[in-house]
């Protein structure tokens, strides 16, 4: 599905949304009231350039103080590996982009990450990690690396790394892995009305049922360490 | 990875009231040496995890060693190795039972 | 009272929180003695470490109870994975809950690639907790200077810091030098550059541009005085802050979007002499910092 397709089929009611690049941005009619909408799109990479634009649009929803939830449609790369992007200070770009839409969620307003589509390692955690529920759409790929390079970096040939894949979710790329070690909390259905299924989680409240089920040592050991803390 | 379990006589007591004691980092020619009590004040328990597998005479003669030179008795050990030489071994078992025997501040 | 300066890049994780904290304050939450390894290396027939390469707690800091936090960069080259990011997160929610500041010395390569799934759900984590406790009124001190770097999942952490420390050693970054010319080629970056790298991700370079808040000296004494200063900063996260970052970042940009190199960047700072400034000793440097560095105070 492309962009497009995803947002009406999310907004029968209409939205505003325009493309910036490979980004978008704009509001949507849902519900009788309003979802905000970003998107990174067309499988680009994350470089200070686009987190920077990025931030300002959830900026600007916090500052309305609407309370509208926002809708974050992911396709990207990783970040941008590029000399200029590191010596700008990268990281720093990021991260205001992930305390942004931190500080929007404290705020009341609900985010959700919608992979359709690729995502990777420090865009990933920018992105769609860094919103309060991630669901995906089946053919979404989000990795932290792909194998190959994991082979050259691990010194370990791809055909092992692809035998030990099969025994554990914990490190190779793809969905249901991520899925499986709880990163992402459901996989819609495109059989389905979109719609309907977004109504369907924002009537829920937000959980890290899916997080706790998916990694049980680190629920584990979150819990021992705040034990002791306040022990 | 090759678990490997020793428990010997030690004739000296390691002294001092420490409960445990820590030395090393599990790095590339290091190993990490976790010091406790053990129950037995005559006796010493180590545990030494590792990958390199089938050296299981190498260590026993480090052991050995160890518990002839060093106040090993009463303590009980657990070693990840990284691939460390037996004298760095014998670096960090020492190491180990200096510090629990550290009086303590 | 010893004279003879430590280390802080050579010292270890331990050693480091022992610099750090006053004498006998520091007490460890989930301690090697607790056996909790990661459940991850054995398939790859690795060998764990009982503290999975971070070791958190609790202390004092001239008299102030903080929560601790230092990464072993020389296990698994400070790599996050499930157990050790856990670790941070609980530590960082605990500092929510108790109202307590915290205090992170980073060294590490970013995510454990071996538990890479875990590894970066957990930096989202530690990245959410950090500014869900900031956001409540806590400091997080960042403190930069090991072997390993701040890179990857671990330089987006830094950036979610309330107040980052660096020495020259330090350096903070998304992707590698050695990375970004695996996939874009050497003249894009050549990793074998040092004097690039530095120019490009060092802690000279991060506190003159913005990047970092202050600048200390090898020592892990200093790193202490740092980290007491910068927890009687004021403590603030909410919109201003971030309306403030997103300028001053925006600023960035178009000041320095187009420049190739730190060098031009500096000068552009009025630096007369940007060749002199790698090798400037840091209580030179100290003085250039006062007088031209980008100043994120109350927007980061």
């Amino acid at each position: 599905m492309t962009p497009a397709e995803i947002l009406d089929r999310l907004f029968p009611d209409g939205h505003d949304v325009t493309t910036e690049g490979d980004l978008l941005f704009g509001r949507a009619r849902f519900g009788g009231s309003v979802v905000h909408v970003i998107a990174a799109t067309g499988g680009a990479p994350i470089g200070i350039d686009q987190a920077i634009r990025l931030s300002a649009a959830v900026l600007a929803i916090t500052r309305s103080d609407d309370a509208a939830p926002i809708l974050f449609l992911v396709d990207t790369a990783s970040q941008r590996m590029s000399r200029r992007d590191e010596l700008l200070g990268l990281s720093e770009y990021l991260a205001h982009l992930a305390k942004s839409l931190l500080l929007a969620e404290a705020r009341g307003h609900r985010t959700v990450g919608l992979l359709y589509g690729g995502s990777a390692a420090g865009a990933f955690i920018a992105t769609a990690l860094a919103c309060g529920t991630l669901v995906a759409l089946p053919g979404a790929h989000p990795e932290v690396m792909d194998l190959a390079s994991m082979a050259r970096v691990t010194k370990l040939p791809i055909e092992v790394l692809e035998a030990k894949a099969k025994a554990t979710p914990v490190f190779a790329p793809g969905l249901d892995n991520l899925v499986s070690v709880g990163g992402i909390a459901e996989t819609w259905s495109p059989d389905e009305s979109l719609a309907a299924q977004l109504a369907a989680l924002l009537a829920r409240p937000r959980t890290d049922d899916a997080r706790r089920a998916g990694r049980p040592k680190s629920a584990q050991i979150v819990g021992d360490v705040i034990a002791a803390a306040q022990g | 990875m090759e678990i490997l379990h020793f428990d010997i006589a030690a004739p000296v007591p390691a002294g001092g009231t420490r409960a445990m004691a820590l030395v090393g980092v599990v790095a590339s020619g290091n190993l990490e040496v976790l010091v406790e009590r053990g129950d037995a004040p005559d006796r010493c328990a180590i545990e030494i995890s590792t990958a390199a597998h089938g050296f299981r005479d190498l260590w026993d003669a480090v052991v050995a060693d160890f518990v002839g030179r060093r106040a090993a008795g009463g303590l009980r050990i657990a070693i990840n190795d990284g691939g460390a030489r037996p004298d760095t071994v014998s670096l960090r078992l020492a190491q180990g039972v200096r510090m629990i025997e550290e009086p303590e501040a | 009272m010893s004279n003879i300066r430590q280390s802080w890049y050579e010292a270890g994780a331990r050693e480091r929180i022992a610099a750090l904290v006053d004498p006998r304050s520091f007490a460890e939450f989930v301690g090697p003695e607790c056996r909790e390894t990661s459940p991850h290396l054995g398939i790859f027939d690795l060998p764990a470490q009982f503290d999975d390469g971070i070791v958190v707690g609790s202390g004092s800091i001239v008299g102030t109870p903080v929560l601790v936090a230092a990464q072993e960069g020389r296990f698994m080259g400070g790599a996050f994975g499930e157990v050790h990011g856990a670790k941070l997160t609980g530590l960082l929610r605990a500092a929510k809950a108790l109202a307590r500041d915290v205090v992170i010395a980073f060294d590490t390569g970013g995510v454990r690639l071996q538990e890479a799934n875990a590894g970066e759900i957990a930096i989202a984590e530690i990245m959410r907790a950090a500014t869900e406790a900031r956001i409540a009124g806590v400091r997080v001190v960042g403190l930069i200077g090991g072997r390993a770097g701040c890179y990857g999942g671990g330089g987006l952490i830094a950036g979610c810091c309330s107040t980052l420390i660096v020495s020259e050693q330090g350096r903070i970054s998304v992707t590698g030098p050695e990375v970004i010319e695996t996939n874009k080629g050497v003249e894009e970056f050549d990793s074998r550059d040092r004097a690039l790298v530095w120019r490009t991700m060092g802690g000279k370079h991060r506190t003159l541009i913005g990047g970092a808040d202050m600048f200390v000296d090898d020592d892990a004494m200093a790193f202490r005085e740092a980290a007491r200063a910068a927890l009687a900063r004021p403590a603030r996260l909410d919109i201003d802050t971030l309306v403030a970052e997103q300028a001053r970042l925006e600023r960035r940009i178009a000041q320095f979007g187009e420049m190739p190199d730190a060098s031009d960047i500096w000068r552009s700072l009025g630096i007369d002499d940007p060749q002199a400034i790698p090798d400037m000793p840091a209580t030179g440097f100290a003085t250039i910092v006062a007088q031209y560095r980008e100043s994120a105070d109350d927007a980061r």
